[in-house]
Formats: C-alpha cells, structure tokens, sequence
C-alpha cells in the first residue's frame, strides 16, 4: 500500500466535539511547528453552536508558506464517533487515520487504503485521572504528544509552549506537561514510525507574528484613535469589538485617574450600534462598529443618512455566508455590492479588502483616517476566513510620527476670523466640504444635519438645482477617494500576455501558491489584487491592458465583477468569474483547476508542458 | 405656518441672563407646523427653559428622528447644532454625540410615533443606559406629518378625524420610562406653560436620562370630540400632582414657603428642585408608587401630570462606563494611540 511520505508539507486535520477542550490542544500542536520554525495555516471550521455538535481544526503545514487551505487531509485526528464515517473519506489514498482504540471498531468501519494508527487514550487517561472532567480534558494533550512523537515534533517546543500558557499557573502546568509526557511516551515505545509526515527544523517563520483578523483590527482601531465602539453581538464578527475593548483596558486607562480613554457600547441590535457611531463621529470622536452581513443589512438606512449628511462612519464587516442566516460559521465575500451601494437612493461607499491580519490591523486604522477626511462610511471588508482563524503573518508596523488625518473640521479661530463656512460648499474643489463640530462657537458654524436635501449652507432644499450639485459633489468627492484608499498591487508575468486575473482579499494566500505552480508550469499570467473601492486609475489600466481577465472570488454572483463591469465600463465578455462559495476557503487547487481549465480553451499554450497539481 | 419673516431687530430693553444673552437669541427658525400645534408651545418652552438657565446657546445639541415633532428642533436655539436624524433612532444617535463629548446639553425631541412605535427599542434601552440627555415626546397620538394615522399612544376607543376607533391599547410611555431605569420622569401639557417651563430646567439639569411626556395636541388630526389627546379633553381631564419650581446651584435659594405645602428637593450638583404641592400624599421619589399612581389615575380616565419621579442619586453612562473627565472628541493621538514600542512588545507576545 501506499505510504504518504512528507517532511513539513502536510494536512493534519483534528475532528472534535465542540466544547470537549479540545481547541487549545489543538493550537498547541499547530503553534510548535512555528516553534521549529516551519510555517502553518490553520483553521477552525466550527458549527453555530457552543457544545455537543461536531467542530474541526485543520493544520496545514507547509514549509513553503503557503497560508491558504491546501484542500485533502494527510492525517485524519478522528476524535469524534458522530463523523467517524465522513471522516474517514477525506483522508488522501495512503493518508494516516489516527484514533482511540480503546474500544475495538469492526474491520469494516474502516478503509483498507489508508493507514491506520491506534492509540487506546481513553483507557490511558482513565487510568491516571479520577475526575471525569479531567479524563476529557487530558485526552486532548495526550493525543498531541503522541502524534509529537510520531511526526518527530521537538516535545521542547511544545513543553516550552505549555509552560507559557501556564505561566503563574503552576497547578495546571504540571498536569499538562505530564499528560503530554504520557503520550509522548506511549508513542515512542510503541507506534514508532508509524507515520510517514515529519517535522524537520527549519528557518521559515522569520520574525512573523500569529495572529487572527479580528484581533488585530481590533488593535489596530485602538492604534487608529476610535475612541467610541459600538457593536452587536454576531458570528464572525464578536471577537473583533472584544479584542478592542480588551487591548482598551490594558492600553487606554489613565494612569492616573484610572479612568478609560475609550466607550464601548453593547447596542441592543445594529440599528442602535451604528445610530451611536454615527452620532459620535458627528460629534467628533473616532467611532466604528464591527458586524457581519446580516447586520450591515440592519444598518442600510444610517448609511444613507450618514453618506447623505456626511458623517465619518467606520464599519468593520466580517463576511460570513448569506443570505439570510446562511451559513454563520462559513467564509463568503459576499457582501460587496450590499456594502458598496448601500442603503436606498444613489450612493457609493467606500470599501477596503484586507489580505490578512497585518492589513486588518493597518486598514482599521486608515479606514479611521479616510472616514474622517472624507466624511463618509468607510467599510473594512474582511471576513471569517481571515477574522476567525490565526494567521502567520508580517509584524504590525507603526510610526510614532502618525497623526491622525482629522480632515477637514473649522476651528473656533477660522469662523472668528471670518472663514467663510458652508457645510456643504465645496471650496476647494475635491467634492469634500468643510464641517464644525457640534459647541464650536457661540454664534457661528452652527448648522442643521438632516437626511433630507439641502442648499450649501445646510438649509432645506428640495429644488432641483440644489439636490443636484449635491450628488454632484458626492461625486467628485468618490473621486477624490481613488487617490486616498491603498493601491491596488499589480504583479507581472514574465513574459507580455493578454490574459490577466483579479482577485481580493482573503484570497491572496490561495492565489499566490496558485501563481507559484502557474509560474512553474510557464503559463503567463498578470495578477492585480484590489485593495479598495472605488478603484483607481490603476484597475481600469489593468483590465484595458487584457484581452481576458479572470475575477476570482468567494461569492456565486460574481459580484466583484459586476461592480467592475458596472463602475469601469468595461466590457463584460471578457471578464471571467472564477467563483468559490460553498463556505469553505478558496484553494490553490481550485484556482489552478480554473484557471488551467479555461485558458487551454482560450488557447493559452504554456510555454512548458505541466499539468496543475 | 406662517410666511412673515422674523423682524431681526430686538428690541432694546429686551432683558439678558446671566451669560449675556436675550431670550430671542434663543429663537430658531419660523415654524413650518400649523397654527396653533402644541409642539409650538413646547419649543417656546424650551427656549424660555434654556434662556432662564443660562445655558449658552451653543453648548446645547438638539437631536430628533423623524415627523411633526422631529422637525421642532430647527424652530428653536438658531446657534446650536441640530441633528434630524432617523425615524425611530434619535435615541442612539444622542448617545453617541454623548459619547464624543460630555460637554455639551442633549436635548433630544421627538414624537409618540418616533418613540413609541418606530423607536420604542431605542427609546426603552436609552432609559435604562442612563444617557445624561434630555427626552421630550410631543405626544398628540396620532401621526401628523402622514395625515392622521393612530400612533401607540392613541387610546384605546378614542376616535380619528375620519371616525376610525383605535381598538389597540395605548403605550404609556411615562409608566414605561420608569420601569426602564429613567431617573426623572414628569408629564406635562403643552398648554401649561407655567407647569412645562420648570419641568424642563429640572430635566436639563438632571444628571443622568430624563424624560417628560408632553401631551401636545395636534390642530390638524387630532383634536375633535372623541380624541384623547385634544386641549379640550387635556385641560379637563388634567390632575397636577405638584408645582414645581426649579433653581440651579448658583442661584441663592429663597425660603418663603408654607410647611406642609412645598418640598425642596436638593439635587446632586446642588441645585434645589422645589416641588409645590397639590396632592401631598405624592412622593415623587418612590418610583413604584409613580408607576401606580399613574395607572390610578389612567383608570380614571385623568392625566396625571407634574414630575412624577426624581432619583437624586442618579449617574449617567460615562460613569457607568467610567471614562475620562475631558470629552474623548478632544483626545488626540498622544492619548489615544499607545505607539510603535508597544507595539514592538504585542508583536512579540504574538511570536
């Protein structure tokens, strides 16, 4: 039979039941490949629920970096009877199924191409522990040390890794590096070499941070001065309001005073939460909300209004599968024309579309910036994939020589000395207008926010002309974000071609492995990957340079190339979807099989002959 | 409405308060409601309210969500800044501005639709956060700028203009705003200026939420025999429970009373409510006893109206949520983002 061999290039997937602790065993394996200094993506693909139903985590290790999910499974951890069966299935021909023997399974539950390794830990861990409790929790730390001794994991790694999360807490680390032990042991005497995945050390992993999307925009609203949150509880976007009021606490409280420098308000639904920060931004201070889907959908009238009166909004929205409840646990980018068009009437929103936690952390703070220079919504667009999962990525980067960019707000001292003041006059001809925050002065600058139409000094209007040069304005001041929001970033292909591809977001790991493998194959292919809306000079560029241009994306109405076809003019016979929504993350496979697929029916000949992995 | 522009000029003799300004600075625009609509009055009273405290005009932010009364707003205080926001959502859009900056007086002024209908999620949950503002509702239970439609405060039996009889049961939304934490809690009739004037300086200077329900016929749609909500049945139906009479802290406190008619109730900044009794089993400190008082005199078919709650120990969100004394709209980078050393010691912790 075949034998899968592989040294730090691997899928090891850990089938659980929610809620049996098993999450931070899991971790623990994953993050002492990092220890060895080989890279790893994992991923948790979890059901909306808190205990019983079944949850997985799945640890790709890929000495070449490759953060996206591979798709197949090396090794199956098989810890959960309910989904032993489906299990089984995805474990690749010659794959390893790793599984607690205590209680003998039938020949025929099991599958005669794979190879099967059987460790008896519950009778291992009813021997040592009384408490039943204990006997679930301790089952997960053995199993990591045994599969420590199988895949030849330096157990310091992973002992040095238990005692840092321990650390004060000598009762639990004692206990865990003893379960730990035991399994380790238990594998060295006897299931030596009996899987063929290995660890070696290597020198990948650099000075590269581990972190998840959400926590790090949640640090990175702190680094970009909001003051004010205000949030919803929802599925994937919670952790990202926690984690900020968290860093806010260790971060944010006077010294002195032991006060906070920061609010964060639980609203009682998404109408409420960006009612508040539309009222702060008005007001002054930084404030963003962070939701999903069905909450932005909850949120479309104040977009509206904040759009229409211009009020700086932050919305951080961390994409799930819709619609409707759809899919709570599973990765979409399926809100982008409900984000970029939205609310009722003519509008535009700007949209920024994070790679990863490092830009997550820096588009938080510049979304900040661009909602208060442009007085307007300005959504961060990440989404589950990104927000939910650690992620090994570049360290965040911060100057201390940053200010804030607070736009354009009159000063007490302008309207004193006479500065003409129109809050919707455009003076300076980039669409965006002044404006005075709410007790400025005493008798000048005051002026009447409202949903409805008005003149360029605030005033009800609804005449034609007026309402007109309005939208007009809105306009230009849509153009003037081109030049702000980040750049797209453009990759070449060796050689001229004239077929291209488009892809955003939580995309980019997957997509970059895929170009790897193309590069390989000698298929020419020039990549740009989007960064924001609307698109600058520099996407209309790259389309009108291509014959053909694929857009990949993780949604089934291609709704990234109706908003190119519809804001560029473009024609859309040329524009390709490439589309991937069935909740699971985008992978290199899937893109190669794509791609591959219709560039030999555009008669794209690879300059060598290869075939897609 | 009328089509007369106000004469600019003011006359000379106009008095000025303490902070050096007349009552027509006070002023906003020319209403645009009809002829004799309560909310009118109502504006007259808060411009009078905010005159007599010697607020500066500007300190104030005025915040609606949308309908006859959500208009008001642009009618009084000509130099603050006004915020017309959304139906419903007035609420949460003051307790952002709040958050921002907790310098400033929030007046937020809206309708039995905008709150009792449409908003009553975000006017339940404002009450019980304790947003240091000021809430009015211009109740005339019936949708004015649509064309008379039943609002939820409408009485149940009560008749429309076209003879409709609402067969739902009304929302009382003083009896509401008490079991939901408010800490001032009164009710008033726009046509009693001498009972609305006082309420409004108590309210404003209460320091957490407050909120007075201001019965305030609509000339248009409701205010025919079989409506509730008319002068008419209002003044009749009226029963005080107390005068009041409201000095803020720096003002020196007379003491001519009679015993056993008039109590003082000290506030928390000092300032003294006076509170005149008509009834003087009323304790307005005792919010179960308001709750049913209310509900008495509601079976009897009166209004009950006056202040009907004060909690003196009241605190507002921001020391809920214990922030800072200086407004967060003030705080810059230097106190808001914790630099690139930190940050060097997070990316560490993250390796």
């Amino acid at each position: 039979m075949k034998r899968i061999e592989a040294i730090n290039d691997f899928v090891v997937k850990f089938a659980n039941v929610n809620g049996s602790g098993s999450a931070s065993a899991n971790e623990l394996f994953a993050k002492s490949f990092l220890r060895m200094g080989i890279p790893v993506s994992p991923r948790n693909i979890f059901p909306s629920n808190i205990q019983g139903l079944p949850t997985w985590y799945e640890v790709r290790v890929t000495e070449k970096g490759y953060l996206g999910r591979r798709g197949g499974v090396d090794l199956m951890v098989a810890m959960n009877p309910q989904t032993w069966a489906a299990d089984l299935q995805e474990i690749e021909p010659g794959g390893y199924l790793f599984y607690d023997n205590t209680k003998p399974l039938p020949q025929s539950r099991f599958r005669d191409d794979i190879h099967i390794v059987g460790i008896p830990l519950t009778q291992i861990c009813n021997s040592s522990y009384t408490d039943a409790r204990e006997r679930q929790l301790f089952k997960n730390i053995v199993y990591v040390g045994a599969l420590s001794s199988l895949m030849e994991i330096d157990p310091k790694a992973t002992t040095e890794l238990i005692g840092e999360q321990y650390k004060g807490k000598e009762k639990l680390l004692k206990p865990n590096v003893n379960a730990f032990e035991m399994g380790f042991n238990y594998a060295q005497e006897n299931l030596k070499g009996q899987i063929g995945l290995k660890a070696r050390r290597a020198d990948r992993v650099g000075n590269k941070i581990f972190i998840d999307g959400n926590t790090a925009a949640g640090l990175g609203c702190v680094y970009g001065g909001a003051s004010v949150c205000a949030w919803y509880p929802i599925t994937p976007s919670s952790s990202l309001a926690e984690a900020f009021q968290k860093y806010c606490q260790k971060l944010r409280v006077d010294k002195e005073t032991g006060k906070n420098r920061f609010a964060v308000v639980q609203a009682e639904d998404e109408l409420a939460s960006i009612g508040m920060v539309t009222g702060a931004g008005w007001n002054g201070a930084r404030a963003f909300t962070s939701t999903s889907g069905p909450g932005v959908s909850l949120m479309q009238e104040f977009i509206g209004l904040a759009y229409f009166a211009e009020i700086p909004v932050t919305i951080i929205d961390v994409q799930r599968g819709g619609p409707s409840t759809g899919m709570p646990t599973r990765t979409q980018q399926s809100d982008v024309l409900l984000c970029a068009y939205a609310s009722h009437g003519d509008t535009k929103h700007v949209l920024l579309f994070p790679e990863d936690p490092t830009e997550c952390f820096e588009f938080a703070a510049t979304a900040l910036d661009l909602a208060d220079r442009l007085q307007t919504p300005v959504f961060v667009m990440t989404d589950l994939d990104i927000g939910m999962n650690t992620r090994l990525c570049e360290p965040f980067k911060w100057e201390d020589s940053r200010e804030y960019d607070i736009g354009k707000v009159m000063t007490a001292e302008e309207l004193e000395a006479g500065k003409e003041f129109g809050r919707y006059l455009d003076v300076d001809g980039d669409g965006i207008p002044y404006r005075t925050l709410p007790g400025t002065h005493p008798t000048k600058g005051s002026y009447f926010t409202r949903g409805t139409t008005k003149d360029h000094y605030a005033r009800y209007s609804e005449q034609g002309p007026d309402y007109v040069d309005n939208m007009r304005r809105l306009l230009r001041k849509f153009e003037t974000a081109k030049e702000l929001v980040p750049q797209p970033i453009v990759r070449r292909a060796k050689q001229k071609t004239r077929i291209g591809a488009v892809y955003f977001g939580s995309t980019s790991p997957s997509m970059n492995e895929a170009m790897d493998t193309l590069d390989e194959q000698g298929v020419m292919l020039d990549t740009i990957r989007i960064r924001a809306f609307p698109f600058g000079e520099a996407v209309a560029e790259f389309i009108a340079e291509h014959d053909q241009v694929f857009v990949i994306e993780q949604n089934r109405d291609a709704q990234m190339r109706s908003l190119l076809v519809n804001e560029l003019n473009v024609d859309p016979a040329k524009m390709m979807a490439v589309l991937h929504y069935d909740g699971t993350p985008i992978t290199a496979r899937f893109i190669l099989q794509e791609v591959s697929e219709r560039m030999s029916l555009l008669n794209v000949k690879p300059l060598k002959k290869g075939k897609a992995a | 409405m009328t089509y007369l522009t106000k004469p600019r000029l003011h006359h000379p003799t106009l008095p000025v308060n303490k902070v050096g300004y007349t009552r027509r600075d006070y002023e906003g625009k020319v209403s645009t409601l009809c002829a004799g609509c309560g909310h009118d009055s109502i504006s007259a009273a808060i411009i009078q309210a905010c005159w007599e405290l010697n607020i500066e005009p500007h300190r104030v932010a005025k915040l609606s969500g949308i309908g006859c009364s959500s208009k008001t707003p642009d009618y009084f205080l000509g130099n603050s800044h006004g915020f017309n926001s959304v139906h419903g959502r007035m609420p949460s859009v003051a307790t952002g501005a709040n958050l921002a900056n907790r310098d400033l007086v929030y007046l937020g002024v809206s309708g039995d639709g905008d709150s009792a209908s449409i908003g009553i999620g975000q006017f339940a949950h404002v009450m019980r956060r304790g947003v240091n503002m000021t809430y009015i509702v211009e109740n005339n239970g019936v949708y004015g700028l649509t064309k008379g439609q039943f609002s939820a405060t409408a009485d149940q039996g009560s008749k429309s203009k076209r003879g409709i009889v609402n067969s739902d049961s009304p929302i009382d939304m003083a009896s509401l705003a008490l079991q939901l934490g408010a800490t001032f809690v009164a009710r008033s009739f726009s046509g009693d200026k001498k009972q609305l004037v006082p309420l409004i300086k108590a309210a404003i200077s209460h320091p957490g939420a407050s909120f007075i329900d201001v019965i305030s016929p609509c000339v248009a749609f409701n205010n025919h025999p079989g409506s509730t909500k008319s002068y008419d049945y209002v003044r009749e139906h009226n029963d005080s429970v107390n005068r009041l009479d409201f000095w803020p802290s720096r003002d020196a406190i007379s003491v001519d009373y009679a015993e056993g008619e008039v109590i003082d109730v000290p506030q928390h900044d000092g300032s003294i409510m006076r509170l005149r009794k008509t009834r003087p089993e009323y304790d307005p400190t005792d919010r179960l006893k308001a709750i049913d008082q209310i509900g008495q005199h509601h079976a009897r078919g009166e209004v009950l109206t006056g202040l009907l709650y004060l909690d003196r120990e009241a605190e507002d969100l921001h020391v809920h949520l214990n922030t800072v004394s200086v407004s967060l709209n003030k705080l810059t980078a230097r106190e808001l983002c914790p630099g690139a050393a930190v940050l060097e010691h997070i990316n560490a912790s993250l390796r």
